[in-house]
């Protein structure tokens, strides 16, 4: 099974459509990026079509991929417009990947990030792609991983990727992102929210935005407070995105962060972390695909005669 | 999952302030199962084209109740002439019935005026797209 296992992904048709796309885009090309990006969203196992020297630009890669989360309506889109700003003056090359939710009733999706990110519209050195999540509850879309590589070899120095507006549990991005970037703001909750597990685990850096407003010190003691119980010492950056307040610390802190990983070589961790986490997505696919066409009235039919079985049930006396 | 999905871009280009037209139609395109890449007021021709190419959308909505529809509906298809992409467009707001005719003779693929049901929208789009959206 293994042997044949690209012919039976990919046609001689599509494949020669891939190599074309894919060598266009590593000269520039952002249309060639922009269909290959729709073929490999559309179809994630693309990603094995990736060999030779394909693969070793990949390990290569130094392109760094900042994961930016938090709740909805935090500012993650407009601190990111904000710092990509900072990035371009640095003269780096930007990817964005920007998730917002699909829905589960109709799998449709409005995708509004780039309404924040205007100022780059026009900027060769930026691209923006918008994905629906659809169907994935980790914050991301499965396809993420594939347009990851796609980014690496347009050769983006670095990467940006924008969760769906996330609460507490959507946590996908700390096993994609090499830094992770929380983004809060006030309102939000007291202390207790800030010590529940989950999403505030995952920070490599606190962003508090929206920091011009009140609760913003509050929120930041209380979040110090927090944070001084764990062993790593994790810095916060208090921001007004909309001013550009502070966004020049959050590059200082990303780019300490970024340093940190390489000197501590937990940047490989991270690596082998987004690869683990890709496999699983795949194999999950998979597992879906093979119980959709073993028999799937057999399988439908299981599924549903427990469902009934435990509704009927009645358990919990309803 | 892996399912094709159809995703339109609605853009406003000039600067006109009435978004309300577009954001109807966007989510009237979501809740028949599209993916919907809004950008928000006043963008530039170059903005809408550039947004489309990196974002591979089916189609292009354009809301325009300035007038200035010739003006900016001529450009973009320059420009999508220039940077040799091209996807069909369809254009919402204040037409005139000959400007309507003008444009679909220049390129537009449908032109829908004020009261026009959403779902006349959706079959156009998918009909134009060349696919259906639940599949």
């Amino acid at each position: 099974m293994e042997s044949d296992k690209s012919d039976r992904l990919v046609s001689s048709q599509k494949s020669a459509q891939l190599d074309g796309l894919l060598e266009r885009l590593r000269k520039g090309d952002q249309i060639a990026l922009a269909k290959a990006i729709s073929l490999f969203e559309n179809d994630p196992e693309l990603i094995f079509y990736l060999q030779g020297e394909l693969q070793e630009i990949l390990a290569q890669s130094k392109s760094h991929i900042v994961g930016v989360t938090g709740s909805p309506g935090a500012g993650k889109s407009t601190l990111t417009d904000a710092y990509v700003s900072i990035l371009r003056r640095e003269g780096k090359r930007v990817g964005i990947i920007a998730v917002d939710p699909s829905s589960p009733f109709t799998g449709g999706a409005l995708l509004g990030d780039r309404i924040r990110m205007k100022r780059h519209f026009s900027d060769d050195g930026v691209f923006i792609r918008s994905m629906g999540s659809r169907g994935n509850v980790g914050g991301l879309n499965d396809s993420v991983f594939g347009v990851i590589m796609l980014y690496k070899l347009y050769g983006f120095d670095y990467i940006i990727i924008e969760t769906v507006g996330a609460g507490q549990s959507e946590v996908d991005i700390a096993y994609v992102a090499d830094t992770v970037v929380l983004v809060l703001s006030p309102s939000s909750g007291d202390e207790i929210q800030l010590m529940k597990a989950g999403i505030m685990e995952i920070a490599d850096v606190f962003v508090v935005n929206k920091a011009d407003m009140d609760g913003a010190e509050l929120l930041k003691m209380n979040l110090e407070t927090v944070l001084n119980f764990s062993e790593v010492q994790k810095p916060i950056v208090m921001s007004v995105a909309t001013s550009g307040r502070g966004i020049d610390e959050l590059y200082q802190q990303i780019e300490k962060h970024r340093i940190h990983l390489y000197e501590t070589g937990e940047i490989s961790q991270r690596a082998s972390r987004r690869m683990k986490k890709h496999a699983e997505t795949i194999l999950d696919n998979r597992i879906q695909s093979i119980l959709q066409c073993v028999d799937s009235n057999d399988v439908n039919v299981m599924v549903n005669a427990v469902l009934d079985e435990i509704c009927k049930s009645r358990f919990g006396g309803l | 999952m892996g399912s094709r999905k159809i995703r339109v871009l609605i853009a406003k280009p000039g600067l006109d302030g009435h978004d309300r037209g577009a954001k109807v139609v966007a989510r009237g395109l979501r809740d028949a199962g599209m993916e919907v890449i809004y950008t928000g007021l006043r963008q530039t021709p170059e903005e809408i084209v550039r947004a489309a190419m990196q974002e591979d959308v089916d189609m292009i909505g354009l809301s325009i109740l300035s007038g200035a529809h010739m003006s900016v509906c001529k450009r973009i298809l320059e420009l999508m002439d220039q940077h040799q992409f091209h996807v069909p467009i369809f254009v919402g707001g204040i037409i005139p019935a000959d400007d309507g005719e003008q444009l679909m003779k220049m390129g537009i693929a449908a032109v829908f005026g004020p009261g026009t049901p959403i779902s006349d929208i959706v079959s156009k789009v998918e009909e134009i797209v060349g696919q259906k959206v639940s599949e």
